[in-house]
């Protein structure tokens, strides 16, 4: 929760980082792999993108190979959660697991790979995002965390933190609002703004509830591009510092 | 944790499950008992397994591929589930009509298992499942259910014969040692769900005697 670099970073749900947080997948145990998971967490259209590509870029010129994980792009599901919200047909449970499927083929063919390869996987969101959406919908809070049981628990976990106001701004200036970004499902009412606004209100109230029980580390989003992607390459850099293993190729003069 | 699999519903209706390997007979059982239902003026429902129009895109589409882990077959499944629970259980459940369910959870908890998925996750999972009133799973030997397959010339298909786990390249050894697995987790399931078991080797007339016997058993205790 905090952004002190003090912190104890085997605090994650009480997981150890680098491995499964429940019942993994017992045909695929998990070694001692050198690569790292770094989760972004936030709301769409707090700047998560951005921010990643920036980091990217810092962590490839200092020699770490990268891979990034996004949700819902799995090849096998993607198609299918487009078709299914385009339909409008799917229960909140339907789309719970249509999104923990794409999860676990993501989880299986990028992201374990790429630990054992020595990568650095950084996702754009992670479980929490499904945790959170779920939540706010009304799924058994127990039940969706055994689902994720299997997911393996990042190493650092940034939450890009922004009130409903301030977001709902920035997202008038950019794309405007979406259906589902605004919790159109949950017919609340027609007007999108103020769906948009009390859906965004309860999506920060499940992360706050997470933020200690997963150990995020929490960024102010209203802030400037440069000055949150500071932040974060000096939390990250900080990590990787006292993380030889990740270590592939290291450019002293850089 | 909500666990509905584990409590007896509410609901008006019946729901009646079939389990069984590949082969078993257990279609063709739960057809015969349909008709009788029906004739007796009972209002039926049939649901399959994995068989919402949604999510069958997305399986056909990895089982083409070949590109399903143990853990999306999971959840793929678990999807189908949930969509038609929503939609072809619960309503007909709720307006006293019988639902007849060609597998169910218990479908998942052996074949997920036999594929190295966690048992416990997997029961978890399907902890929102309504609990049969009901589920009858027909025992059968390896051997005989890969005889009446083969006579009735049914191509194995890919997932079905374990193939996917890369145990034998031979599709009929493949489904040997895939099956046995399921045979296993059944034996550990029929105790922990209360499943009735009916001998599957005995001639069908005889199995559908039985069956109907079980089924109105739960009738008159509750008529609908």
């Amino acid at each position: 929760m905090s952004d002190s670099p003090a912190q104890d970073l085997g605090a994650h749900g009480g997981v150890t980082p680098g491995q499964y947080y429940g019942h993994g997948l017992p045909y695929a145990p998990i070694g001692d792999y050198p690569g790292r998971i770094i989760a972004i967490e936030g709301t769409d259209g707090v700047g998560r993108s951005t921010q990643i590509r920036l980091l990217r870029e810092w962590l490839e010129v200092r020699g770490y190979g990268v891979i990034e994980t996004g949700w819902t792009r799995s090849p096998l599901m993607a198609p299918t959660i487009e078709l299914a919200k385009s339909s409008n047909t799917l229960n909140k449970l339907t789309f719970v697991l249509l999104y923990a499927c794409d999860f676990a083929d993501r989880l299986e063919k990028e992201i374990i790979p790429a630990l054992k390869a020595g990568f650095i996987v950084l996702a754009d969101r992670y479980i929490y995002t499904a945790i959170a959406r779920a939540g706010v919908r009304g799924v058994d809070s127990q039940w969706i965390r055994q689902l994720y049981g299997f997911a393996i628990a990042p190493h650092l976990i940034f939450y890009l933190k922004i009130d409903a106001d301030a977001l709902a701004r920035r997202v008038l200036q950019t794309g405007g609002m979406s259906y589902w970004e605004s919790g159109m499902d949950l017919k609340s009412g027609d007007d999108i703004y103020d769906s948009f606004r009390a859906y965004q209100r309860q999506l920060v109230k499940e992360y706050a509830a997470m933020s200690d029980e997963f150990g995020f580390r929490v960024l102010e989003g209203r802030k400037s591009i440069n000055s949150i992607q500071e932040e974060l390459r000096r939390q990250v850099g900080e990590f990787l510092e006292g993380s030889e293993a990740a270590t592939v190729v290291r450019t002293e003069s850089i | 944790m909500l666990d509905t699999l584990a409590t007896p519903h509410t609901l008006p209706g019946r729901l009646f499950v079939v389990e069984g390997i590949d082969g078993s007979g257990k279609t063709t059982q739960l057809s015969l008992l349909s008709k009788w239902l029906t004739a007796n003026g009972h209002r039926v429902f049939v649901t399959e397994w994995n068989s919402s129009a949604l999510v069958k895109a997305a399986t056909k589409a990895g089982k083409k591929k070949n590109a399903l882990t143990p853990m999306t077959f999971s959840l793929l499944h678990a999807t189908d589930f949930a969509d038609r629970q929503l939609y072809k259980i619960i309503p007909p459940l709720k307006a006293g009509m019988i639902v007849l369910a060609d597998r169910y959870a218990y479908t998942a908890f052996a074949r997920d298992v036999a594929r190295g998925v966690d048992r416990q996750w997997v029961r978890d999972l399907y902890s929102f499942a309504v609990r049969p009133n009901l589920a009858v799973y027909f025992r059968v030997p390896i051997e005989t259910s890969l005889d009446r397959l083969l006579a009735r010339r049914i191509k194995m298909k890919f997932y079905e014969a374990g193939m996917d786990m890369g145990w034998s390249a031979n599709t009929t050894e493949s489904f040997k040692i895939f099956q046995s697995k399921v045979l296993d987790e059944y034996d550990r399931i029929v105790p922990e769900y209360g499943l009735e078991v009916v001998d599957a080797r005995r001639s069908i007339t005889e199995q559908q005697r039985q069956f109907r016997e079980m089924v109105t058993a739960h009738l008159e205790s509750n008529p609908t």
